[in-house]
């Protein structure tokens, strides 16, 4: 709109909050934790200019509540914090799934277990976004590479929340979280912003219809009288124990999800027609794989790039559909093996799979994945 | 839901008198509660009602409040949830003074688990994981006062009358109002420290109770207070940041 288009300098962190007022947010709840601070900071004072709103809950569980809450009152709410943190709200993130309200949690990954190194990177909790709640529920998670995707999937995240009624992961880490790239922040009427269907006012409203993959959700306010419980619920919200009714429910959670996957897998390769080694990355590592594999293939070796931004649900397929084509799948990352076993289940045989892996609050360097590559062509 | 006689019906039916009396657009009304036997009551009514996790509900209706601060909530808790699970979320609603309703149903005892200490369960009395006697309890009114609720009231459910009323007032306080509810547990609490069927256990209530404005004069040592304990207006939550980010501009 007459606009001159905005490079901006940002961290990872700041990326993340721009993007979520693109894509509408109008809550923040939180609770300060490094490596993810700057992100309540930002949203703190940004979000009063849009008339948003901010506040710092008394703990992190809490604040998990605050935006679960304010979803409910009908707005875009996202809350960041670390591991710990990100362990704290475990219970109200599988509230938040089986009742199907909509909120984006950005979890800045630091070096753990337990407090671990507050200040040193890690990809330690891809495990925990998947299986971090109890039960079965199905999970979304990206995890950015650099500055400008971080603002990117932060609104795909709003977006495919608010589609699918779902919360959804952001997994940064502490070093794309505290990078500052050089980036340019999209015209607002660049981006597509989805919004949540809500139901036609006076007619009979059912907010968890067998018959929907995902059902209309009035907002608390707008004078639909129905419930919203974290119990087994039937088509009205209200509580049973059927087991009919269970397996219905739990079922279309899990296929709105799958029903979704082209659009929520995103990922990225070059390289590979020739490839006997493919290198598959996420996040931070990713950046380091990129420049290995550049060297790689200007000293004629025959290594392919093949990068996941979206860790879940994880694209078995698309490995799957590579991996009798190439010899070895080399995975680095900063933990003990977490995606490794995902990308041995996408395998399943047709390949070798290697780690490697860090796990000491420094980044994997790309002389350290070319040594590698060396040794496992 | 609940067992034969207890007493969380009739705080309900106090809830929906003042509702009533209140006359409030009923789409203006919800229901945040959390986890136990007395939140269940958000299932049984046909408002906007919010079943939430254990000791979460004030935090889930922090939320609420903020994004839509012309409804009315009312915060349904019980004494495990909202004292023990929940104390943290608790003293910091009422530190903030947010304009929510809680309303605690106390039976002195976790019942939906089956009879296990709360900190309300009074000290000595029993529970099945206090054999040889509770802990020191927490007196929840004076918590409310303490972390600076606005408005603390507290009546038995032999007090219905009182209650309605106590409610109704704790609706008009623009900020964070507690009403206590002592309710009575005859299956979990009663059971365990032989007080009694249900009648007996309102029977108890009426006579050992006390209205608060009499504690002056008379003595009250080991009665309970029923009435409104604290009411004194203080700047609300939710209006307060809202003037303090009005004027704020890109």
């Amino acid at each position: 709109m007459g606009q001159i288009e905005k490079t901006r300098l940002f961290q990872g962190n700041e990326a993340c909050v721009a993007g979520a007022i693109a894509a509408g947010a109008n809550f923040y709840a939180g609770y300060p934790i490094t490596p993810s601070t700057e992100i309540a900071e930002l949203a703190a004072r940004k979000l009063p200019e849009t008339g948003g709103k901010f506040i710092q809950m008394e703990d992190e569980i809490g604040s998990m509540a605050a935006v679960i809450g304010a979803s409910i009152g009908g707005a875009k709410s996202f809350t960041a914090t670390s591991g710990p943190g990100f362990s704290l709200k475990q219970e109200n993130i599988g509230y938040a799934m089986m009742a199907e309200i909509p909120c984006v949690i950005v979890n800045v990954q630091r070096l753990g277990p337990s407090t671990g190194i507050a200040t040193a990177p890690a990809q330690g909790d891809i495990m925990q976004a998947r299986w971090g709640t109890h039960g079965d529920h199905p999970v979304i998670a990206f995890a950015p590479s650099s500055v400008r995707e971080t603002f990117d999937l932060t609104v795909k995240a709003f977006n495919l929340s608010e589609k699918l009624r779902q919360p959804v992961f952001i997994l940064l880490d502490e070093i794309v979280g505290h990078m500052r790239e050089n980036i340019h922040i999209p015209h607002q009427d660049e981006l597509e912003i989805i919004n949540r269907e809500k139901p036609l006012p006076d007619q009979p409203y059912k907010p968890y219809d067998e018959e929907k993959e995902v059902s209309p959700l009035a907002s608390f306010g707008e004078g639909f009288s129905y419930n919203i419980t974290g119990l087994v619920h039937d088509e009205y919200g209200f509580p049973t124990t059927d087991s009919e009714k269970t397996k219905k429910l739990l079922s279309r959670l899990q296929r709105k999800i799958d029903n979704h996957l082209e659009e929520i897998i995103l990922t990225e390769e070059f390289g590979m027609d020739d490839a006997s080694l493919v290198v598959v990355s996420y996040g931070c590592t990713a950046r380091s794989v990129r420049q290995a594999v550049k060297m790689a293939r200007k000293n004629g070796l025959p290594v392919g790039f093949f990068r996941t931004a979206t860790i879940w649900p994880f694209p078995y397929e698309k490995i799957s559909a590579f991996a009798d084509k190439t010899k070895t799948l080399l995975v680095p990352e900063m933990n003990m093996g977490q995606i490794f076993g995902e990308v041995e289940r996408a395998v399943h045989g047709q390949a070798r799979v290697v780690g490697l892996n860090r796990f000491d609050g420094e980044m994997i360097t790309p002389d350290e994945i070319l040594q590698k590559i060396l040794e496992v062509i | 839901m609940w067992c034969s006689g207890c007493g969380n019906g009739l705080v309900t039916g106090s809830l929906l008198r003042a509702i009533e009396n209140l006359d409030i657009d009923t789409s203006k009304i919800a229901i945040v509660s959390g986890i136990g036997c007395s939140s269940r009551a958000a299932g049984y009514l046909n408002f906007q009602t919010l079943h939430t996790t254990h000791g979460r509900a004030l935090a889930f209706a922090t939320g609420l409040k903020m994004v839509r601060p012309e409804l009315t909530i009312f915060v349904i808790m019980g004494d495990g949830d909202a004292m023990a699970i929940g104390g943290n979320h608790f003293i910091h609603a009422s530190r903030r003074n947010i304009d929510l309703n809680a309303i605690i149903f106390n039976n002195n005892i976790y019942g939906m688990t089956g009879g296990q200490a709360s900190p309300l369960t009074p000290q000595g009395e029993k529970a099945t994981t206090a054999p040889y006697g509770a802990e020191r309890n927490f007196d929840i009114m004076k918590v409310a006062v303490a972390t600076g609720a606005t408005f603390a009231a507290r009546a038995t459910t032999y007090h219905l009358p009182l209650l309605d009323k106590l409610i109704e007032k704790g609706v008009k306080n623009k900020g964070f109002s507690v009403v206590e509810a002592l309710t009575y547990c005859p299956v979990g609490y009663g059971k365990l420290n032989k007080k009694g069927d249900a009648t007996a256990m309102l029977n108890w209530y009426k006579e050992n109770s006390i209205p608060v404005e009499k504690c002056t004069t008379v003595d009250h040592e080991g009665k309970i207070t029923v009435g409104i304990h604290h009411h004194q207006a203080a700047p609300e939550f939710v209006e307060e940041y809202t003037r303090r980010t009005q004027g704020v501009k890109r």
